[in-house]
């Protein structure tokens, strides 16, 4: 089988202990004969980021919607902080690949959004919007609106948005794959940072090998037709090496090309 | 940047009332005023009251026509646009309608509701209508499913989904289809006055030209194409106030 090489890598890697924010459990959705998803099962571990990562075709995106509370499952059922899932909630908030953001309203009013939505009065949530901006390395472009910004500096908006309602769970549906490659290395680094600060769970799309190795805590690869997942990887002792080192590290490469030779046969 | 706007402008009126003195002049036909005397004809007609006069006439059913085609249109459109069954139960009718030879049907809307102020909203409404549906349906129906999904996932309600994203959405579209819809008021509002009874504006240019006081008949037609150009340019100026985001287009683009 292709996926043997994998096997030794996670062979490697310490047994798993953790608490679980994200439970999915024997998730199947069809799209009437087409089986996207069939029976997937999978744990996120709290305060850590997880990225699915598979050829395109493979599900990884209605997983996450169906997280997201986006998508109906079939059948099965997604468990976060213990609660089943049954639509969008406010433990979970969501990074779009477009970046989804409302061309009429200027950066502080998208950003705001969220909290709009919740009800949070004005002053208030200007307020937080603003602190968010400024984490994200906005700040002064508050007035600003979308088309006035460069890609990188959009998904930012779209980044802040999401942390501003301050959900447990933070998804993010590829949300590095529409800004230029510079701007991806930056946001990736940024990532690790945030995911250190804040004390969130991350559930991380991409099809990107190189960026769930060097990003993930936690990598789960689903193969495509029926969508299923073929492998967990716990990346171990590089994680603490800084952001500069990660990419010569030893295992950083062995996973990145165990990676490749288990999925080079489902890339057409 | 307003200014050479603003410039362009002036440059083409100068040049298209230039033409029409000089063709006037030729003259192209004994029935052509120049600019001049025509704009003479409408001071006079001003002045001395016949133009307040013939536009409190014609305003009414454009007016009454023009608001019951937006309102009417614009909700219509969104109810077409965001359910399949009332679009296959509204569509074709407005389309069929958008291709109806009015001035052929009005003798039937005149058998139907007299030659009243109800015949001629009427036919404001089949001409302004149909391509405000139309234009708000398709805009709708096109809004970006990713800011759908991004109000969802933040929890907005689906009236704040319709209010808050939706409708911004579709609103370059749905102002575009409000300009042609609101010119072709106008143009059924003249043409109601000339096919019905000659009351108002439509009563200038018919009787003007029956006794061949031709600057008076191009007079008329002058001053509703400005008022429509007014009314246009006034709508562009609300669109800009409500939607200020959307003047240079989409973030996905």
């Amino acid at each position: 089988m292709a996926m043997s090489p994998i096997k030794e890598v996670t062979a490697q890697t310490t047994p798993m202990e953790f608490e679980s924010a994200v439970s999915v459990r024997n998730i199947s959705k069809n799209y009437g004969d087409v089986e996207a998803l069939r029976d997937m099962s999978l744990e996120f571990p709290r305060g850590q980021l997880t990225s699915l990562l598979g050829p395109s075709g493979c599900g990884k995106t209605t997983l996450l919607k169906i997280i997201a509370g986006l998508l109906e499952p079939t059948s099965g059922q997604v468990e976060v902080n213990g609660k089943t899932v049954s639509g969008p909630g406010k433990d979970r908030a969501f990074v779009f690949q477009d970046f989804a953001l409302l061309p009429w309203a200027t950066v502080i009013r998208n950003v705001a959004f969220g909290l709009e939505m919740r009800g949070v009065a004005a002053s208030e949530r200007e307020a937080i919007a603003e602190k968010y901006i400024k984490e994200v390395g906005l700040a002064g472009f508050e007035q600003s609106y979308p088309h006035e910004l460069s890609g990188g500096m959009r998904q930012r908006v779209g980044l802040a948005r999401a942390l501003a309602v301050d959900s447990d769970v933070l998804l993010m549906d590829e949300p590095f794959s529409a800004v230029d490659e510079q701007t991806r290395r930056k946001f990736q680094e940024d990532l690790l940072n945030l995911v250190q600060i804040e004390n969130k769970t991350f559930i991380f799309v991409t099809h990107s090998i190189e960026e769930a190795v060097y990003v993930s805590d936690q990598i789960a690869i689903l193969l495509p037709r029926p969508s299923r997942v073929s492998e967990i990887i716990r990346p171990s002792s590089f994680r603490d090496k800084g952001v500069d080192n990660i990419r010569r590290d030893p295992e950083y490469l062995d996973i990145v090309d165990n990676i490749w030779a288990s999925l080079r046969g489902y890339v057409e | 940047m307003l200014n050479r706007a603003l410039l362009l402008k002036l440059l083409s009126a100068v040049v298209l009332f230039g033409a029409w003195e000089i063709a006037g002049r030729i003259p192209v036909s004994f029935a052509f005023p120049t600019f001049l005397e025509s704009m003479t004809a409408l001071f006079e007609m001003t002045m001395n009251g016949m133009m307040f006069q013939a536009y409190s006439e014609t305003l009414r059913p454009l007016a009454i026509g023009i608001a019951i085609s937006a309102v009417l249109g614009i909700a219509i459109g969104l109810w077409v646009g965001l359910n399949s069954f009332f679009d296959w139960l509204f569509s074709p009718i407005f389309i069929v309608m958008q291709a109806a030879p009015l001035a052929a049907l009005i003798p039937l809307l005149v058998l139907a509701y007299g030659i009243g102020l109800t015949s001629k909203v009427i036919v404001v409404c089949i001409m302004a209508m149909p391509v405000i549906v139309l234009n708000t349906s398709g805009a709708v129906r096109n809004t970006p499913e990713s800011i759908k999904e991004m109000g969802q996932s933040f929890l907005a309600s689906k009236t704040s989904i319709l209010l808050r994203i939706v409708i911004p959405a579709a609103s370059p579209v749905i102002f575009a289809g409000l300009r042609l819809g609101i010119s072709a008021g106008f143009i059924g509002a003249i043409l109601a006055e000339l096919k019905i009874t000659p009351t108002g504006v439509g009563d200038i240019i018919t009787y003007s030209r029956s006794i061949a006081d031709y600057p008076s008949m191009y007079a008329a037609i002058f001053s509703i194409i400005l008022l429509a150009v007014l009314f246009l340019n006034l709508l562009e100026k609300i669109e800009k106030v409500l939607f200020k985001g959307n003047q240079r287009g989409y973030v996905s683009d």
